[in-house]
């Protein structure tokens, strides 16, 4: 064999190596995209681009007949992330979010710890305080550190998921 | 308005999600066995100008384990990661490889088909244990038992008549002709002890104790087990004469213990601890200060020429300097110039052919198992498999580290072996069982559970915009309907939830507070 094809199998074998190394961190990308969003099979996804027309339909139907009695917040919602649509309803307990099965919200997110944070009522005012998360707990782009007044409609990022209060 | 929850509920329920077909982990598998046969057929090439006679053997006994495993991780544990099987595959074929060119060349001692033996009867427990292994919390059960087993296999090598020295290290025993190297099946003996001591004894160890500077110490009783563990990892040192095995030890229960209780003075106290212990014992014990010499100065020519000097690690770094960054390709360059270039230093030898390019590949290959491990113990739920897993993870890559720093002097040359490449029944047989139970607990960590509190995804991205529909007792989400749990507290709920949706919004949400019974939520206090 020439010299010139050994150096070409010399370096092809490299390729190949590295073609196995990128490969295999192709696969792991899928961790990086939200949890169990590319897991799911064709059929699953067609289903769920047909929902939004169901769910769509009825929104309006429901959005009439359920005002607030009283100012203030009435619910917790998920408005982000894999658990979207959740509702809590909101009373005068303070509700724990977090991945531990003991919380109120328990969300299946390995960005969120397992007790993340709390939202709580104090006087007519919701507050939402970080309980030592590892990955923070946000308002927009501030970071929550203390507690802080949390107002209707303003989204509060615990690890993949949004959360926030509405009336 | 009830059509509306009554939708999501006909078409959602589904209390399985389809189990994954494993085409990543085909491909890739086809990739690395397609680089283990190509380098195979290269070797004979080159070295010997036709393919060697194993060839056959060797690269169908590989596809062979390759596809057994693949199926009866298809049977039996669907869910696991689906890159840790082809890597290993991967990496237990370049080894392989490299053996093969070095008995090609005459080496003494090289032996490629009794190592693909022990690949193969490696693969064979590994299938083993996942097949009947179900569940690893059943392990924990062996917490103790573990410990008694690891401890007797650190002290096995020092007994008078199967214990053997080769090389200066005693790390080895001699039984019935087989020679093992017991600190392999250890370092998992450990792994499980510790896991299973620290999930129970976690809590002392991280809260108890006052802040110092920003640290938070532990108090001086709770210093106790890593006194002992400290204790037992020096008598390594100084009677078997092996840093990499004391290293390996003490590193992986400072690491679990980190793990566990995400307190950083511990390993603040373990690096200080174990340098101390090292420096008193380089500075006590003449066989010690002979490595840390070695180590030093490796091109002092007395050194080099002195039985069991510097030699072999200045062998080793000329072979690597040989290789440069392309390598001099399969069967080309002179690895065997190097003393036990077929274990000890297959890294220089891989490093001489594969050049640096190829040695990079191999280290990511290796880096891919273990932050699979790694991703494996932050998504599995039980304490004792996120400790079990990261501590697999955690001892294949300190390993990898003692290794690879002991033939680049970055830390004085120890007697481990690389894992699945250099030539060693228990090298190979101890990792493939780390490796069944990384799958094993992986499957687990990502099998949907069928308990409801796993909050399970709600398959819709459509829902992302739209308004909440449903009540929040009904345990639906307008998106996927796959059921969610909010918390043991909402269940009593359920009872009185009104079949009408309207009522369940409106009802309860009203956020009254003096009178907190009257309202769901009032469980909650």
């Amino acid at each position: 064999m020439s010299e010139l094809t050994i150096t070409l199998l010399r370096l092809g074998y490299l390729v190949l190596l590295w073609v196995f190394v990128l490969s295999a961190i192709a696969v792991l990308r899928r961790d990086l995209s939200p949890r169990g969003a590319p897991r799911a099979s064709r059929a699953e996804r067609r289903r769920a681009e047909a929902a939004p027309a169901t769910a769509g339909a009825s929104a309006g139907a429901a959005a009439a007949p359920a005002p607030a009695r009283r100012s203030g917040p009435t619910r917790l919602v998920v408005t982000s992330g894999p658990l979207t649509g959740t509702t809590l309803p909101l009373s005068t307990a303070s509700i724990l979010i977090g991945r531990s099965p003991g919380c109120t919200l328990v969300l299946d997110d390995d960005y969120s710890s397992s007790r993340h944070a709390r939202i709580f009522p104090q006087g007519d005012q919701w507050y939402v305080e970080d309980l030592g998360s590892t990955n923070g707990t946000f308002i927009g782009d501030t970071q929550v550190s203390g507690p802080q007044p949390l107002a209707p409609g303003v989204g509060v990022r615990i690890g993949q998921s949004v959360v926030e209060l509405q009336g | 308005m009830s059509a509306a929850v009554e939708a999501p509920a006909g078409r959602t329920v589904e209390p399985t999600e389809r189990r994954p077909a494993r085409l990543a982990e085909l491909f890739l598998l086809i990739l690395a066995l397609a680089a283990g046969i190509t380098a195979f057929a290269m070797v004979g090439r080159s070295v010997t100008g036709e393919l060697p006679s194993d060839f056959w053997p060797v690269s169908l006994l590989l596809t062979g384990i390759g596809v057994a495993a693949h199926v009866v991780l298809r049977l039996r544990a669907p869910w696991a990661d689906q890159v840790i099987l082809p890597a290993v595959v991967l990496l237990n074929g370049l080894g392989l490889a490299m053996i093969l060119r070095l008995q090609l060349a005459d080496t003494k001692g090289a032996d490629a088909w009794s190592q693909m033996m022990y690949t193969a009867l490696g693969a064979g427990i590994a299938i083993l244990i996942i097949w009947f292994l179900r569940d690893h919390r059943w392990i924990r059960r062996l917490t103790y038992t573990a410990m008694l087993v690891g401890l007797g296999l650190v002290v096995l090598p020092l007994l008078p008549v199967i214990g053997r020295e080769i090389n200066g290290a005693r790390i080895w025993v001699n039984i019935a002709g087989f020679s093992l190297q017991p600190a392999e099946f250890a370092k998992i003996a450990f792994a499980i002890f510790f896991a299973g001591y620290l999930v129970t004894n976690r809590d002392t160890l991280a809260l108890a104790g006052k802040k110092v500077l920003g640290l938070q110490l532990p108090r001086i009783r709770d210093l106790g087990p890593i006194i002992i563990v400290w204790a037992a990892s020096l008598a390594v040192l100084v009677f078997e004469r092996d840093l990499g095995t004391s290293l390996l030890f003490f590193g992986l229960f400072v690491a679990m213990l980190y793990l566990a209780t995400e307190r950083f003075s511990w390993v603040l106290i373990g690096l200080v601890l174990f340098a101390a212990g090292a420096l008193v014992a380089a500075s006590v014990f003449p066989h010690v200060g002979a490595r840390m010499d070695v180590w030093l100065h490796p091109f002092d020519n007395e050194l080099y020429n002195a039985v069991g000097g510097s030699y072999q690690i200045v062998q080793g770094t000329f072979a690597l300097a040989a290789g440069g960054l392309f390598g001099t390709g399969w069967g080309e360059g002179y690895p065997y110039l190097v003393p036990y270039a077929f274990s000890d230093f297959i890294y220089s030898s891989l490093g001489e052919e594969l050049g640096l390019t190829g040695l990079l590949a191999i280290l990511l290959t290796y880096l891919l198992i273990v932050q699979r491990g790694l991703r494996t113990a932050i998504a599995v739920r039980d304490g004792f498999g996120k400790l079990l897993a990261g501590g697999l993870a955690f001892v294949m890559a300190l390993q990898l580290f003692v290794v690879v720093g002991g033939i680049t002097r970055i830390i004085p040359l120890t007697g481990l072996t690389l894992p699945f490449m250099a030539q060693g029944g228990s090298s190979l047989l101890a990792n493939w069982i780390v490796i069944a139970l990384l799958l094993r607990v992986s499957d687990n960590a990502r099998r949907p559970s069928a308990l409801p509190m796993r909050g399970t995804v709600a398959q819709g991205g459509g829902a992302m915009h739209d308004p909440i529909v449903v009540g929040a007792h009904d345990g639906t989400t307008p998106g996927g309907g796959v059921p969610v749990r909010r918390s043991a507290a909402d269940a009593p709920s359920r009872g009185s939830t009104p079949s009408h949706p309207t009522e369940a919004i409106s009802g309860p949400l009203d956020p009254r507070r003096d009178d907190p019974r009257g309202t769901t939520g009032g469980e909650h206090l």
